[in-house]
């Protein structure tokens, strides 16, 4: 068979949600993948006899609850579970316990400053009402500022209700938190560099911004905005990996009647008379359907998917001038036992958290300007979570592997193409970091994959390997995303959407981005609804 | 080196809630083991009985920890002017050894926190409150050459002595002329070999009868507690914890955080605030003192009126009202505000609470929708309310000097 | 003691042009400043004997409103016919030169066929939203929660011009106009020179290189607001002409100005019903009373030492505190014996930037952030003596440069011998495009921002009081509790650089303050 209702490019979580919810709504749907296993970059793959690596994305806090209780994914085989705390390492050998009981944690905070640990109250208290805002357009369609339908002004309207519903100085202090640093905002707040350090840290995940970068305060929102059971700030765990996450959506797809093929990868978007009608796979094969998808990210979709000619005029540029900048890499690292860090307790629940080498603020601007010459930082910042500390089915009793995440890592180097010595030489930076924190680390090392931004755009397809598919600056947030005009999953082609992250509400294993373009496509379809509204903890 | 021969740390040893400076005696008559937890240190819940405990408060005298109180020094030429503008209550016309109870605010004139402020020197006080304000201390000095904050609440114990008898085991215990303490003043005593009065005695307590504050150094804690106890065995002494606390205080109508109002800097939603005015507090609001924080904001309140006012309810029946909302009408349809303490009151023997009611429906009727529980079934009752102007419980001797008779 | 209806702090041109206006509209009016002599960063003054100099040298967007009711122009400030070209300049002569002739069009030459027609695109879309904006800059933003037809109509306007603009275009600015200069450079352009040039102000002045986002692209569309959209120009009869206008026109509508008068404290009265300005008092104790007091220092030197925190509320008076105000801009001043010559140039013409590529910026700003020195500066040159001789006896010059980065706080502390260093090496770098320049030298100075701080009474030696920052910009400029000229003391108003729409020469604030002032 080759014609079906929809096709889907790309087998993340984003396509699979997207294709589970129009096979829900009774379309014949195919999602075609490129590698021989699903899940982009949501994966749990055993690169070593006996450890399941989640080997790119390793921590799960946006996922939308709704979601994953009407795709009933629990029966799917997903369970999420909660980070216990977490430790943060400061350049001169000291540490922070975060704890998840309150007294716990403020104790903690309150050994290296008291000021601090009185500040943190009100931070998180501020950080929550952002929070609170920002969910509630997670799995809403970005309304359209230049258009008059009653549509997108009633959302517009909806918008603006939600904003004035902070009160007057809540919303000069949003704007203000949506635009600056994530150093200038703390500062603020907290005294003690550590903690600033430590907080600061979640707004350069996966960006190609500083710490002292305008814009970075947002950034650091998307990734303290999630919330486990409720828990405001909470990362999860999947078990099993994070390829339990697009197994479970797999299977709610395929109890819909929907079909995946796998080594399938796209060459090209076949468009007829400006209308997309289906897709040529890498091996000439055609399949033809009323509705394309893309989970590609927007540059890979117009710039290597699509001939210029079959796109209007500016889109190719567009695409093209698309931010999606390489700036982190992943080190894998299969252990024969569990690591124990200077200065932390050697107790059952501390390991169950992550790990967040820091150094300082200084330090984490420094490895941003060795990104900036076209180098990999000498001293990067390592966030770092060992999942087989909870989690008896990723490495073999008794054994333990290690996800860490380093930033920053340049897709393409000053000096020439990457290769394999360069990549090894990023791999032992990282090792040698960790060492310094944790004597006598390298002796467990069983096994080690090292990816930088060149793995992971060969691999799972991320144009230079970047984790949002696209930066989550404002010029490519909300209605901006990915191009102004283009945010509500319609493409320039007709009959052409995107559900991937380079759409709104953009990186981070959601799925809201999925939904939401199934959503649209029903629209347009005059199908009825099949995607859930989101529930939240704070309502 | 590592050291296998070292004594076994205890792993959890940060993550356990703090032991207080008194913590080793009342560990040994903590009995039911029910602890609960104040600014990361351990405080008891109860130690035998909650009511038993309350009853002695009211009986005779107990003494609850208050070593989890924050405590913070502020000294310098600039304290007084530095915390002048930070709370709405005159401070600039204190005499040295004197309490006072004071509320601060944000500069939107919502209610930050309240305690009081000891005024130890002309240019030394220390503010005491119920939890950590050392952040907005701090801010609060900013642009102030001479004043310095200095975080105490580890380098303090401190003890409350409440209850009719704690004037007569204080006395028992030496501390001459304690009856000629007056309400809110504050004395110093010699105390052991040390000749430098290390004992300071407040008249000050969240219980609205007589009562007492102790601070001494934390090498001298526990002396100070078997002197304490050993006077006060033949006095009914007997510790009290957070359970018998709140009921004393809630007869005595004294607000608690987190029951009656949340900090304002710690509230995600800024409805869910309070200014001084809602909180019946309007007499802690001093509009001819020199500028303080909040001051324009408090003063459109004051002019305006508060929109939900904290009352005192009598409510017929003896279910206690606990986190229930309140109506205007009997068929529970206009909602006009909710519960944030009630009990069933001892003493007075009244079912009370405190209350948030929209001001404009004082006057009407109260009604509240209360739930209760028997034998794991749910039951509602809806129950007339009457709002009291005076505190349920309240005694002369408390504020008489010397102290009436118990 | 006697009493004024408004008192006005520094006579820089902000706090002229709000006097001007004041007084022309019936208000007794005294304009206080400390310095000898009025004109703050604009005055002319001798940096070494019989050389003379402005800390500004050259203006962009000198708000034609207040030049036209204010009738500047028969006061001597008069526009040139044409604007200063700019120049990229290459070290091999091959320089990148953005000029405009007597009619305005540009011309741009040293880049290719390519980045030409590019720049013809870029230069149509940037002055659209430059239009769409400039009334703004001279409009009082009001505060966004409170209601009021008249309140809203401000944004409504801005809504509408920004509607006005057609779907393609909106849609365009709502996603440039947070970008960083370099995105937005890279967009359009190849040429490394003709991208730093363009970038330039969008950065100058504040703490942000070409990768920061939000705030540079406005801060670029602010500028391009000007006469000359955007180009630099020096008037007739130099900047000070600016300066001596003003203190014409305010002479002429009896504005009392005295020199030599640094204000103690702003006199403020508590009583029951709140607080009041009064006046002002000085070191020797006198009073001046006033019915109010309106300040052009900057919102940190206003509220903190003249109004004193135990006036003010505690969350307020720490936003001053953090408001990003560091300067990052030095100003090296040199006394020649003749005139520099520049490789592959007729003479030192315009506006010269010493910027090689963004990544050039880039990296000096790197090395500032931390507090140090920028291993290679940044600069732009101006040679005002080639345009005014009398600054300098006959066949003499004076070379003006603006230097970044350079930290107000210096991690090391600044200390003559660090000044020096800095000197030395911003004349190496200069003395690579100028052969033979260190044998011109008579005389150098170099002002670190603390200088300017210390010499100027501007805090943190920043010329815009506080960064153009999206959150320390429009209705949020200074602070949102202070953002339409009135600020929470009553009776205190503010018309310096630190109120919306913010730094240069450009006099609307003072317009600005003046029109919120006789408003109420």
């Amino acid at each position: 068979m080759n014609q079906y209702d929809a096709i889907v490019i790309g087998a993340g979580h984003n396509g699979l949600t997207n294709a589970a919810y129009l096979a829900k709504a009774g379309l014949e749907v195919l999602v075609v993948e490129k590698n021989d296993y699903i899940g982009g970059a949501a994966v749990s793959r055993e690169l070593h006899e006996g450890w399941i690596y989640s080997s790119c994305s390793y921590v799960c806090s946006m996922m939308r609850q709704a979601i994953h209780r009407d795709l009933n994914l629990t029966k799917h085989g997903l369970i999420l579970v909660p980070y216990l705390g977490n430790v943060a390492f400061g350049d001169n050998g000291e540490t922070l316990v975060g704890y998840t009981d309150e007294e716990a944690n403020y104790n903690a905070l309150r050994k290296i400053s008291p000021h601090d640990a009185d500040a943190m109250f009100r931070l998180h208290a501020d950080l929550a009402r952002y929070a609170q805002l920002i969910r509630k357009t997670l799995l809403r369609t970005p309304p359209d500022p230049t258009s008059f339908r009653p549509r997108d002004v009633n959302e517009l309207l909806w918008f603006a209700k939600q904003f004035w519903g902070l009160g007057e100085k809540e919303l000069y202090e949003y704007i203000r938190f949506f635009t600056m640093s994530a150093a200038d905002y703390l500062e603020d707040y907290l005294e003690n560099d550590l903690i600033k350090a430590t907080m600061a840290s979640a707004g350069i995940i996966g960006t190609a911004l500083g710490v002292y970068s305008p814009g970075s305060a947002y950034i650091l929102l998307h990734h303290v905005m999630g919330d486990v059971d409720g828990n405001i700030g909470a990362w999860g765990l999947a078990r099993g990996g994070m390829g339990a996450i697009s197994q479970s959506l797999a299977g709610a797809l395929q109890e819909s009647g929907g079909e995946i093929r796998l080594n399938a990868g796209v060459r090209k978007i076949l468009v007829k008379k400006q209308k997309a009608v289906g897709v040529v796979l890498e091996n000439g094969d055609e399949l033809y359907a009323n509705i394309v998808v893309s989970n590609l990210d927007a540059k890979r979709t117009f710039t290597q998917c699509m001939d210029e000619d079959d796109l209007p005029p500016g889109i190719f540029k567009k695409a093209k001038n698309f931010k999606i900048r390489g700036s982190s890499g992943k080190v894998n690292i299969a252990l024969s036992g569990l690591p124990k860090f200077n200065g932390v307790p050697n107790n059952r629940y501390v390991n169950r958290g992550g790990q967040a080498f820091v150094g300082s603020l200084e330090t984490m601007e420094r490895a941003y300007d060795d990104w900036k010459h076209g180098c990999w930082s000498k001293d990067p910042f390592i966030e770092s979570v060992i999942p087989s500390a909870w989690d008896p089915t990723v490495a073999p009793p008794g054994k333990h592997w290690m996800s860490n995440f380093v930033q920053y890592c340049p897709a393409e180097l000053a000096d020439g193409p990457w290769t394999p010595e360069k990549r090894n030489t990023f791999g032992q930076i990282i090792v040698d970091k960790i060492e310094r924190y944790s004597p006598g680390f390298r002796e467990l090392i069983v096994h080690m994959e090292v990816r930088t931004p060149h793995e992971i755009e060969a691999e799972v397809g991320l144009t230079e390997g970047n984790i949002f598919q696209g930066e989550l600056t404002i010029d490519q947030l909300l209605f901006n995303r990915p191009f102004p005009g283009y945010a509500q999953y319609r493409m320039p082609v007709k009959n052409m959407y995107m559900c991937g992250s380079s759409t709104h509400p953009g990186g981070g294993v959601s799925s809201a981005c999925g939904a939401n373009a199934a959503r649209e496509i029903l629209m347009d379809l005059r199908l009825g609804n099949t995607v859930p509204d989101d529930d939240f903890y704070d309502e | 080196m590592s050291d296998s021969n070292t004594v076994t740390v205890d792993p959890f040893e940060e993550e356990r809630p703090k032991e207080t400076h008194f913590h080793a005696r009342m560990a040994v008559l903590n009995i039911r083991e029910n602890w609960a937890a104040w600014n990361g240190y351990k405080l008891a819940n109860y130690f035998y009985d909650a009511e038993y405990e309350y009853f002695c408060v009211r009986n005779g005298c107990g003494t609850y920890d208050i070593c989890g109180m924050q405590k913070y020094f502020v000294t310098g030429k600039d304290a007084e002017a530095m915390l002048n503008r930070m709370v709405t209550r005159d401070i600039s016309e204190m005499n040295i050894d004197r309490v006072t109870y004071l509320v601060w605010c944000t500069d939107e004139g919502r209610l930050i926190d309240d305690g009081t402020v000891f005024k130890l020197g002309h240019e030394h006080f220390m503010l005491t409150c119920g939890s950590p304000s050392l952040a907005w201390l701090e801010k609060s000095c900013y642009g102030f050459k001479d004043v310095s904050i200095v975080d105490m609440s580890e380098g303090i114990a401190a003890l409350a002595l409440q209850g009719p008898t704690s004037c007569e085991v204080l006395k028992k215990m030496g501390l001459k002329d304690i009856d000629t303490l007056k309400p809110f003043g504050i004395k110093h005593f010699p105390f052991g070999a040390s000749q430098d009065k290390p004992l300071m005695v407040s008249r000050t307590g969240f219980t609205g009868d007589l009562g007492y504050e102790l601070w001494i150094k934390p090498e001298l804690a526990l002396k100070m507690w078997d002197s304490l106890y050993d006077a006060g065995e033949d006095y009914h002494i007997q510790p009290f914890g957070e359970a018998a606390l709140n009921m004393a205080r809630m007869e005595a109508g004294f607000i608690m955080p987190l029951m009656e109002f949340n900090e304002a800097l710690k509230t995600i939603h800024f409805r869910h605030d309070h200014t001084p005015f809602q909180l019946n507090l309007d007499w802690l609001v001093d509009f001819k003192k020199p500028h303080f924080n909040g001051r324009a904001a408090l003063l459109r309140e004051k002019h305006d009126g508060p929109e939900y006012t904290l009352v005192k309810l009598d409510i017929e029946g003896n279910k206690p009202a606990e986190e229930c909302n309140v109506y205007s009408d009997k068929g529970c349809e206009n909602e006009i505000g909710y519960v944030t303490s009630a009990m069933w009151s001892p003493v007075v023997k009244a079912n009370i609470a405190l209350a948030m009611v929209k001001t404009k429906y004082l006057k009407g009727e109260i009604w509240a929708e209360i739930y209760y529980n028997k034998e794991l079934r749910s039951y509602t009752k809806v129950s007339r309310c009457t709002v009291k102007e005076k505190p349920f419980w309240t005694h002369s001797r408390s504020r008489a000097t010397p102290p009436l008779p118990y | 003691m006697s009493s004024y209806d408004t008192i006005i702090i520094g006579a820089g041109h902000n706090g002229m042009v709000c006097a001007c206006y004041l007084a022309r509209r019936g208000q007794k009016v005294l304009l206080l400043e400390a310095a000898n002599e009025i004109g703050g960063l604009a005055a002319k003054r001798e940096f070494f004997p019989e050389f003379q100099v402005s800390v500004a040298h050259s203006i962009s967007h000198f708000s034609a409103k207040v030049a036209k009711e204010l009738n500047l122009e028969s006061h001597g400030f008069i526009n040139p016919s044409c604007s200063l070209p700019t120049v990229g300049l290459n070290r091999n002569g091959e320089h990148v030169v953005l000029a405009h002739d007597e009619g305005g069009a540009a011309s741009l030459s040293g880049v290719s066929e390519k980045d030409l027609a590019s720049f013809k695109n870029y230069q149509t879309l940037m002055y659209r939203y430059a239009a769409m904006l400039k009334p703004f800059w001279g409009t009082v933003l009001p505060r966004i929660g409170v209601s009021g037809i008249s309140k809203a109509m401000t944004y409504a306007k801005l809504g509408l011009k920004l509607r006005l603009l057609g779907k393609s275009d909106m849609r365009e600015f709502m996603r440039i106009a947070m970008l960083p200069a370099r995105d937005l450079m890279d967009e359009y352009f190849d040429n490394d020179l003709l991208k730093a040039l363009l970038s330039w102000d969008a950065l100058i002045g504040s703490k942000m290189a070409p990768r920061s986002p939000n705030g540079p692209v406005v801060s670029l569309l602010y500028r391009m607001g000007g006469d000359f959209e955007g180009a630099h120009y020096l008037p007739e009869n130099g900047i000070e002409s600016l300066i001596y206008s003003l203190r014409s026109v305010a002479e002429a509508s009896g504005v009392e100005t005295r020199t030599n008068f640094p204000v103690e404290k702003i006199l403020i009265q508590r009583n029951e019903s709140g607080l009041k300005v009064e006046g002002v008092t000085m070191p020797d104790g006198e009073i001046i009373t006033a019915t109010r007091v309106v300040s052009s220092a900057d919102p940190h030197r206003t509220f903190i030492d003249l109004v004193g925190v135990e006036n003010l509320e505690i969350q307020f008076a720490n936003r001053i505190r953090r408001l990003r105000s560091e300067g990052y801009v030095a100003k090296l001043h040199l006394a020649l014996h003749g005139e520099p010559k520049f490789n592959g140039l007729a003479g030192p013409e315009g506006r010269m930037i010493i910027a090689p590529t963004m990544d050039t910026i880039e990296f000096a700003y790197d090395d500032a952030k931390y507090g140090e020195f920028s291993r290679q500066p940044v600069m732009e040159v101006i040679v005002p003596t080639r345009y005014q001789s009398e600054l300098a006896p006959p066949g003499k010059h004076v070379i003006s440069a603006h230097v970044m980065y350079v930290p107000k706080m210096l991690k090391s502390k600044w200390s003559v011998d660090a000044r020096e260093e800095i000197k030395n090496k911003t004349i190496d770098l200069l003395a690579q495009y100028s052969p033979g320049l260190k044998n011109l030298i008579a005389h150098a100075e170099f002002l670190t921002p603390e200088d300017i701080e210390s010499n100027f009474r501007v805090t943190g030696g920043n010329w815009h009081h506080a960064d153009h920052v999206i959150d320390q910009m429009f209705m949020m400029r200074p602070t949102y509790e202070a953002a339409q000229y009135s600020t929470p003391v009553p009776g205190l108003f503010l018309c310096g650089a630190g109120c919306h729409p913010g730094g240069d020469l450009m006099g609307a604030a003072g317009h600005n303050a003046a029109h919120e002032i006789l408003k109420s």
